[in-house]
């Protein structure tokens, strides 16, 4: 009896969706990780057993220093993924430079998928077409343009919104741009990782200090461990292939 | 020509003072208090309002100097009051340079490198003030003076044609909202952009605030009593509520039909989207429903200091607009505890009642003949509670 117990334990634990032992603070902003839309792209990849991602981003998707690029998400969303699914080879290959609008990356977006042929574009973006005030409209439709190159080339898509960053608050207006990505990334019914109000949750809980000033990278890195650890965890589940989504899609 | 009411609506001091409050909470970033603020609930939010009462009191105020002192003497004053809001522009555009120096110089942290890029504008100085001089550099949130300043440019001729023809005055509104719509007629802004608020688009809702001033509320107050028109004005109030809740839970929106949420987003603030107009005029409908002109409650004291900063609106607007610099400066220098920021929220509008009491006292001790001015400068028109 008490074997037959153990071994459906065993069961419900093999059942249970594979979420990976994070940090505690990282799991604080886990209700935010909405995979409201599947990546079926992503799914046939983890088939085969073979995952290519590129992230294509500006300067908050690296980190200053000799090791920016290590200690950064993308290659924390590598590691994390590698970890939760064993037997898959993952790769992330990245396409980051900083001060450029989401006009500016569709440019550099065909090429760079040419390159890397992922099935997946994580696309972080948003926050220097605030600084400069990129028309909101045009902002709007290069997302648009951007998600169909990416669809034509057999990507799913994962749109990444701006870092929230209390210090400039009052001098970035983020609004309509965090706004304008929330509802592309509904009408085009991609996943939209929520890296705004996951930070700025963690901000609010004090789960990290957001504004401090130093030049220090220890919390910097934490935070993008675990923005790279959601990050994998959103990509698992939105690739998930029997299940239905949890919400959101229509 | 009918003549210009000569009565003060204290309506509009109430109202415009409750804007003057939630521009101010609105423009603390992160706060808490924000919660209260209308934007959370419906479309428009409390520059639609601040606009429209700005229309009606320049229209109350010039409209009667244009008919007693013609178009030449009327139209300096208000040319005059551009230039006092201008002047005013460019004094909180120095605080903000402060703030934002210090800012750059104490602040480091390598999770925000990419953000520290907005304050890059400090490398040329040269380029940047002689553009905010010019009003096409304008820091966040200091969008809505170079607006009010460019509606009292065009006000002169409008005013003219208000006093005439108010219909072909708001047809003449309505024709270059509608012409910049067809047109995408924007100002351009530095470094890139266009503005923020388009005068284009929000000159309607100044104009529509004249018209009613100069007799147009009295041609509609038959409607405006109308149940019919009341309950419409509740229901899209309803509607525009429930669409807004889906802003906060993301998981209602799959209650949204795909075909309504096409139809309606994005709603342009930019352009003074029309779903915005429609929500304020509904506001407008059933405050007008609910409040009359009369309503004893305007002389009780409970609203006695709404009133009075509605009454010195321009000092207090800019007075708010420092004081949201100088709140969200302590909630990431001090702390941004809840209880700091409800704290900081009702010291701001303290201040800001203070203040603007201050200003009455002054104006009421200046008039009783304690100033140098002569009491033929009746100070009523000079335009100081416009």
């Amino acid at each position: 009896m008490r074997r037959r117990l153990l071994l459906l334990a065993l069961l419900m634990l093999g059942a249970a969706p594979a979420r990976a032992e994070h940090p505690a603070e990282c799991r604080v902003a886990e209700n935010l990780v909405e995979p409201n839309f599947r990546l079926p792209k992503v799914t046939r990849a983890l088939a085969a057993k073979h995952l290519t991602i590129l992230v294509m981003g500006a300067g908050s998707s690296q980190l200053p220093g000799p090791n920016g690029m290590a200690n950064a998400y993308p290659i924390r969303l590598q590691k994390a993924l590698a970890q939760q699914l064993p037997g898959v080879e993952v790769k992330v290959t990245t396409d980051i430079k900083s001060k450029r609008t989401a006009p500016e990356m569709i440019k550099a977006l065909p090429a760079a998928l040419a390159a890397a042929k992922p099935a997946l574009l994580v696309w972080q973006t948003g926050t220097v077409d605030a600084m400069l005030g990129v028309d909101p409209d045009q902002f709007s439709q290069a997302l648009d343009k951007g998600i169909s190159t990416a669809h034509s080339t057999g990507a799913d898509v994962v749109l990444i919104n701006a870092q929230y960053s209390p210090r400039t608050e009052s001098m970035i207006a983020l609004g309509t741009y965090v706004e304008d990505m929330r509802w592309v990334a509904l009408q085009q019914e991609v996943p939209l990782f929520d890296r705004f109000s996951i930070m700025k949750l963690w901000g609010e809980l004090g789960t990290f200090d957001l504004s401090s000033a130093t030049n220090k990278l220890d919390i910097a890195e934490r935070v993008h461990d675990c923005i790279g650890r959601l990050l994998a965890d959103l990509v698992i589940a939105a690739a998930k292939p029997e299940e239905t989504p949890t919400n959101g899609s229509r | 020509m009918t003549p210009v009411s000569t009565e003060r609506d204290l309506r509009l001091d109430l109202f415009r003072g409750i804007a003057l409050w939630l521009i101010f909470l609105d423009h603390i970033p992160s706060n808490v208090v924000n919660w209260i603020t209308i934007r959370n609930y419906g479309f428009s939010d409390a520059t639609e309002i601040f606009v429209f009462i700005s229309g009606y009191t320049a229209a109350f105020v010039y409209g009667r100097a244009m008919q007693q002192h013609g178009f030449i003497v009327s139209s300096a004053r208000v040319l005059k009051r551009a230039w006092q809001i201008y002047i005013a522009h460019v004094f909180l555009l120095a605080i903000y340079l402060a703030e934002i120096a210090y800012v750059a110089n104490s602040f480091e942290n390598p999770l925000f490198t990419e953000e520290m890029g907005v304050l890059d504008f400090l490398k040329n100085p040269d380029v940047t003030i002689l553009q905010a001089l010019l009003l096409k550099f304008k820091p966040v949130n200091m969008d809505i003076l170079p607006l009010y300043i460019l509606l009292l440019l065009w006000f002169p001729p409008m005013l003219w044609l208000l006093l005439r023809a108010p219909s072909l005055a708001l047809i003449t509104s309505a024709t270059v909202y509608a012409l910049m719509w067809f047109f995408e007629w924007n100002i351009p802004a530095y470094p890139n952009g266009t503005w923020i608020f388009n005068p284009f688009a929000w000159q309607l809702l100044f104009v529509f605030g004249a018209w009613c001033a100069l007799g147009g509320a009295q041609n509609l107050s038959r409607w405006l009593r109308s149940r019919v028109l009341v309950g419409l004005a509740i229901a899209y109030l309803i509607f525009a509520f429930a669409i807004a809740m889906t802003w906060y839970f993301p998981r209602l929106a799959i209650y949204v039909p795909k075909f309504v949420g096409d139809a309606i987003y994005p709603i342009d603030k930019t352009n003074l989207d029309v779903l915005r107009i429609m929500h304020f005029l509904a506001l407008a409908v059933i405050t007008v429903y609910f409040v009359p002109r009369d309503w004893p409650g305007l002389t009780s004291r409970i609203f006695w200091p709404a009133i009075v900063c509605g009454q010195h609106s321009l000092e207090t607007f800019c007075l708010g607009v420092f004081l949201s610099f100088a709140g969200h400066f302590v909630f990431t220098e001090v702390s941004n505890r809840i209880l700091t920021q409800v704290l900081i929220s009702v010291a701001g509008i303290a201040i800001m009642v203070a203040i603007a009491a201050l200003i009455s006292w002054y104006r009421q001790a200046e008039r009783r003949g304690g100033g140098p001015r002569p009491p033929a400068a009746r100070p009523g028109y000079a335009g100081g509670d416009v």
